[in-house]
């Protein structure tokens, strides 16, 4: 059993400004192996996949392929290396014919011209050899995601790539696909192509595997054969508690669970692609967590409700009265709120300033016609700046010149100053030092104890235990149930994140 | 499930090149049942079709160009302009002979095609305001040489210019005596640059790098294309190609005059989208835009013929024509979108 | 030490939106004063102020009135709208149509001009309307819609006039244009003024403002804020129509005639130019009307001052492209960035100069 190790990634070290991203983290992968790298956000497996492949250089450690040390300054390098990846947004030209996709760059010619058939008939062979069933003269755009991922893979395979990194193939592929995709990799390990595997879906990582290496917070948790990593275990590395000393967290919640005083309810609400249709019932005064890996669509779940993509199926129901919710501003009138995920992306206005950003919610909710006086926008952004402390040189200060934690918390004061009945926040304490995360818990149960029903969403289980008082739990796309009560520890939570059995050894 | 995407391969891109096909032979034949009288149904007059947008398709051949690649050049009208008076101004003002006109012309063309793509490729300006200032600095460049109209009297020029090739069909005249079809050599070069780009475009690296960028830049870039090299080449055949259908046009007017090939870039955008080619980047063919320039070419024949229309009324259907297909494609890319979200 | 301090206050200044603007401003002036030292002298003749500066004013009104709903639609849609002068030839030929109940030349008013007016003002919106729809609603890129309407606008203007160019030589018809009844300020001055104060009580008395920065800085968070960004774009381009079509009312005015081919020629680049001089970022986002108003005032000037050093209006374009591409160079992030690590390398040795000279 003694396998060839084709790379070596020793101590690499990668500091971003601030931040560090990967802290001397150890990678090995043999030849033939399904190698899955995984992690929650944060823990630095797309950092290592950039290091890797060019993308970004790194401070310390060296990478040895086939015995010699190599440093990739670009994706271009990594693929001479012998190094290929084929990422969740394919990265073809849609509107060429496949062979063309597989052979672009490298066209075989003939009198100084590319020799269309020559190209067709080795595509032909290529795709044939890998059981790709499509022809090499489809265009592109004609073949499911699926289809085109296997184009990628074939494309790094004929350039004869020995180790293949698959970032997330399988998030947009249904079952059908996905065992499609299985088979081509088990046929390129057969080859001895080394593959790591970035995913999210467990169920995934136990049918092809054969080794796990789990990342946290930059640093390297191990490397394990899947036989001897039961799902509840890898589970709590991912997550950062060892499995066997769970210290239980209480939650600091004052008060008892109030229940029948339901302010949303969501019956059979579902949106095609991302989350199948799911009931969920928020009650008064109540924090509910939504928990999962990233990708099991607790983001796109509470974005459902709320219309941010608008439901397909099923119905939202406020204070048990049925509401239409077409766009966002229906939901922020029916009292939603909603602190999005990806805070750069969906949540800042990077050029206006604190006090605007503070009141645009508000504004848009109260329509065109009735703009706020200037006296009320600067009361009410003096007001939040204070009650949530944001540290800003003035409120006409821009808001991309403040950092993380305050531009969190004015996305906050935003919805806060629209007083929701309903807030929904999505991973509020990502990225924030660890002083305004414990604030911004505060006053996640604060809110709750004036009435507020809030939705809560993070990829840490302690910050959620200490703050909800009922969890609903995802995987795949799914909500697979709810714990609450006494029922409510890491280990329940893990287990039903985890699903199957508890001892899959 | 197969014999749908078959029915879709169909709807994409050659769907629109097929409208354009039809819609030509449809009002053209049309033309030749309405105005038979008028001698619409005639030889030379298809002929005269080619002689008189010579120029166009050049300059639409290099449009298309920057287009597969997601760009757009809107300076082409003013360089015709400019080329024009150039040469006029060369060879009448400063004596100099018409092969150097030839060539301050592709220089010119040239010019502008370098500049132009430096800002857009390296400094990464939209192509829009670019050329939009392109457009107005060639315009004010050819005032700068003159205000004036100026005749080109040049010997081996006019020469060139009316240097007649007949065809081996034609009419016979009332006497029965026969008068073949005739082109002038602006037609074989026009024709020339179609099938050499067409050929550039198919089966060269570049010409599938184009398409590739316009596809996906992004992807491009990962598949180890160099994107920037191939793009600031496309702008500079562009300009080449538009110094060169500026000299064909110049053949075709004999003059050099500041007002000249006014709205010249419409026509050229025009029939580029006309023929398929997709406001987006990505799709595209010379051929394509080939039909296009003739339909566009056919409307202003039909409207001259008809006679009592004013001439604005080609500009108008022109316009409304552009504005079809470019709803057109926009609705064609919506369906898309959601059949692939489906 | 001193030093340290007066650059702190210079960077101040330099660093205020409206500083750029200004300054062009200041350059263009005192170029004209020193080639005219007479600029500045405005004196009353026949009963009207006569004067360079005021010619610029009076000259610059159509601008300035265009340059803010090219300002909004920039600033919204992060393109600009390339039909502005062949919407105000539209408009134009609408007003004397009406007004000269469809004669070539008319003496007398053939129709109100209320009507006139409401008349080219709805064509014109209706314009903008139409570049508004396919921008916001099939999401085209802003300068290939409005192209359309670039080519096809001074057409449709022709259609209108049949051809001709409709003269209405009427006294009421060219106050737009000229002067009213004693009053010694030329009447363009008002509507430009009236127009800059209207657009800015609407910025200030609606949200609008708020709205159109917020979707042009960031679409997909504004729609989470409940913002409906595509009724916004379409609305800066319905109010740029509007706005087009008054500056072509004036512009008819002066001339007492509807020109299909001349009317606001070569405005819709002096309208970019003057919203990129404004300190305007051609991409979207945050927006100053005031500085695209001194754009425009600058621009003018600059014209008035190409003018007296005896370029013809032709040969003006290439002046102002070459303005355009200096402009849009230095907005580039890409030129930005590099002269970011030029001055960083720079700062760099000279750290090391000074490390060694230690």
């Amino acid at each position: 059993m003694a396998q060839k190790t084709i790379l070596t990634m020793k101590g690499i070290t990668k500091t971003f400004p601030g931040v560090k991203a990967l802290s001397n983290v150890d990678f090995k992968l043999c030849e033939g192996d399904i190698h899955a790298l995984m992690g929650e956000n944060g823990a630095g497996k797309s950092t290592l996949i950039k290091v890797l492949t060019g993308i970004y250089p790194f401070d310390a450690g060296e990478i040895i392929m086939d015995g010699k040390a190599m440093v990739n300054k670009s994706p271009q390098d990594a693929q001479n290396n012998g190094i290929s990846t084929v990422y969740q947004e394919v990265n073809l030209c849609p509107n060429l014919t496949v062979a063309e996709n597989l052979f672009i760059g490298r066209e075989p010619k003939k009198l100084g011209m590319i020799n269309w058939k020559e190209m067709n008939s080795r595509s032909k062979v290529l795709l044939e050899s890998l059981d790709i069933d499509v022809a090499p003269t489809t265009l592109l755009d004609e073949c499911s995601i699926a289809i085109q991922q296997m184009i990628a893979i074939a494309r790094a395979v004929d350039m004869e790539c020995k180790v293949l990194i698959l970032d997330e193939p399988t998030s947009s592929l249904d079952e059908e696909e996905v065992e499609k995709l299985f088979a081509l990799m088990k046929k390129l390990k057969a080859k001895g192509v080394g593959i790591i595997f970035v995913t999210h879906f467990l169920e995934q990582v136990y049918e092809v595997c054969d080794k796990i290496t789990v990342l946290r917070n930059g640093e390297l948790v191990g490397e394990y054969d899947v036989e001897n990593l039961p799902r509840v275990q890898l589970v709590a590395k991912m997550m950062g508690k060892d499995f066997d000393d769970l210290a239980d967290i209480k939650s600091e919640r004052s008060g008892e669970v109030k229940e029948g005083d339901p302010v949303i309810e969501a019956v059979g609400v579902s949106h095609h692609g991302s989350i199948k249709p799911f009931d969920i019932t928020f009650n008064k005064g109540e924090v509910v967590g939504l928990t999962g890996l990233l990708g099991s669509g607790r983001s796109e779940l509470v974005r459902a409700i709320y219309g941010a993509d608008k439901a397909d199926t099923g119905e939202v129901k406020v204070f048990g009265k049925k509401v239409k919710i077409n766009a966002p501003l229906d939901a922020m009138k029916a009292g939603m709120a909603y602190l999005p995920e990806d805070r750069k992306k969906d949540g800042i206005l990077a050029d206006l300033s604190v006090r605007e950003n503070i009141i645009i919610a508000l504004q848009a909710k109260r329509g065109m016609f009735k703009p706020m006086k200037r006296k009320e926008m600067e009361d009410a952004a003096t007001n939040f700046i204070n009650l949530l402390q944001i540290k800003t040189a003035s409120m006409e200060t821009p808001i991309k010149s403040l950092s993380g934690g305050n531009q969190q918390k004015v996305i906050l004061g935003r919805w806060l100053l629209t007083n929701p009945r309903f807030l929904i926040l999505d991973e509020p304490t990502r990225g924030i030092d660890i002083g305004t995360k414990t604030e911004i818990q505060k006053l996640v149960l604060r809110l709750a104890d004036e009435g507020k029903s809030i939705a809560f969403i993070s990829s840490e289980v302690e910050e959620m235990l200490r703050t909800c008082s009922r969890m609903a739990v995802l995987r795949d796309g799914k909500k697979v149930g709810e714990i609450k009560g006494d029922d409510l520890t890491q280990e329940k939570i893990m287990e039903t994140i985890a699903g199957g059995d508890k001892n899959n050894e | 499930m197969e014999k749908k995407k078959a029915k879709r391969k169909i709807n994409s891109s050659t769907f629109l090149l097929m409208i354009t096909i039809v819609l030509f032979a449809v009002m053209y034949i049309a033309g030749m049942i309405i105005f038979e009288d008028k001698g619409f149904a005639k030889p030379q007059m298809f002929m005269n079709l080619f002689i008189s947008n010579a120029g166009l398709i050049v300059i639409g051949c290099g449009m298309t160009l920057v287009m597969i690649t997601g760009g757009i050049d809107i300076s082409v009208g003013s360089v015709t302009a400019l080329v024009c008076m150039s040469a006029a101004y060369a060879m009448e003002n400063k004596g100099m002979s018409a092969i150097s006109a030839v060539v301050i012309s592709l220089l010119i063309g040239i010019l502008f095609g370098v500049v132009q793509g430096y800002l857009v490729t390296y400094l990464e300006i939209q192509p829009f305001i670019v050329t939009l200032a392109g457009m107005f600095f060639g315009r004010g460049l050819t005032a700068v040489i003159s205000t004036d109209m100026i005749a080109i009297k040049n010997k081996t020029f006019l020469a060139w210019a009316n240097y007649r090739i007949n065809l081996p069909f034609g009419t016979y005249n009332r006497r029965g005596m026969f008068i073949p079809a005739y082109i002038y050599p602006t037609v074989i070069i026009a024709l020339g640059v179609v099938i050499l780009i067409t050929i550039m475009l198919k089966f060269t690296k570049f010409g599938r790098n184009l398409y590739a960028i316009g596809g996906n830049q992004q992807s491009a870039v990962m598949m180890g294309l160099n994107v920037k090299r191939t793009k600031m080449k496309a702008y500079v055949l562009d300009g080449f190609l538009a110094g060169l259908g500026g000299f064909l046009f110049c053949l075709n007017s004999c003059a050099g005059f500041v007002e000249q090939a006014k709205g010249l870039e419409m026509d050229a955008i025009a029939s580029a989208v006309i023929g398929g080619t997709l406001l987006s980047g990505g799709v595209g063919t010379v051929i394509g835009t080939l039909f296009g320039v003739l339909i566009n070419g056919t409307i202003s024949s039909l409207i001259t013929t008809q006679g009592t229309l004013s001439s604005w009324w080609v500009r108008i259907t022109l316009s409304a024509l552009l504005c079809f297909f470019i709803v057109l494609q926009a609705i064609i890319a919506a369906v898309k979108r959601k059949k692939k979200k489906n | 030490m001193s030093n340290e301090k007066k650059s702190f206050n210079w960077k101040a200044i330099t660093q205020h939106r409206l500083f750029l603007p200004i300054v062009c401003l200041l350059v263009v002036l005192l170029v004209n004063v020193i080639k005219t030292p007479n600029f500045f002298a405005v004196s009353i003749k026949n009963g009207v102020l006569y004067g360079y500066l005021v010619d610029v004013v009076n000259r610059a009104s159509e601008l300035v009135i265009v340059a803010i709903g090219m300002t909004l639609v920039t600033a919204a849609s992060g393109g600009q709208d390339i039909s502005v002068g062949a919407v105000m030839a539209v408009a134009a030929a609408v007003c004397c149509q009406i007004l000269s109940g469809g004669q070539v030349s008319t003496n007398e008013l053939m129709n109100s001009m209320a009507l006139a007016i409401i008349a080219a003002i709805i064509v014109a919106a209706i314009c903008g309307a139409f570049n508004g729809f396919l921008v916001a609603n099939l999401g085209i890129q802003p300068m290939v819609a409005t192209l359309i309407l670039f080519t096809a606008g001074r057409g449709i203007a022709q259609l209108i006039t049949k051809g001709q160019i409709t003269y209405v030589r009427v006294g009421s018809f060219k106050v737009m244009g000229g002067y009213i009844g004693k009053c010694p300020v030329p009447t363009p001055i008002f509507f430009a003024i009236a127009a800059i104060i209207i657009v800015n009580l609407v910025l200030k008395k609606t949200a609008l403002g708020l709205y159109i920065e917020s979707v042009g800085i960031n679409g997909s968070a504004s729609r989470l804020v409940g913002l409906n960004s595509t009724m916004i774009k379409f609305l800066t381009y319905v109010i740029c129509g509007i706005l087009s079509g008054i500056a072509g009312i004036v512009a008819s005015s002066r001339i007492y005639s509807a020109d299909a081919n001349n009317i606001g020629l070569n405005l819709e680049m002096d309208a970019i130019l003057a919203v990129a001089l404004g300190g305007n970022v051609l991409s979207g986002g945050k927006f100053s009307i005031m500085g695209s108003v001194i754009g425009a005032y600058t621009i003018q000037a600059l014209t008035t001052t190409l003018y007296a050093m005896n370029v013809s209006a032709d040969q003006l374009p290439v002046y102002k492209a070459v303005v355009v591409i200096i402009i849009v160079v230095i907005q580039s992030p890409v030129f930005r960035r590099s002269v970011d690590e030029w001055k960083k390398k720079r700062a760099l040795k000279n750290n090391k100069a000074m490390e060694g000279g230690h």
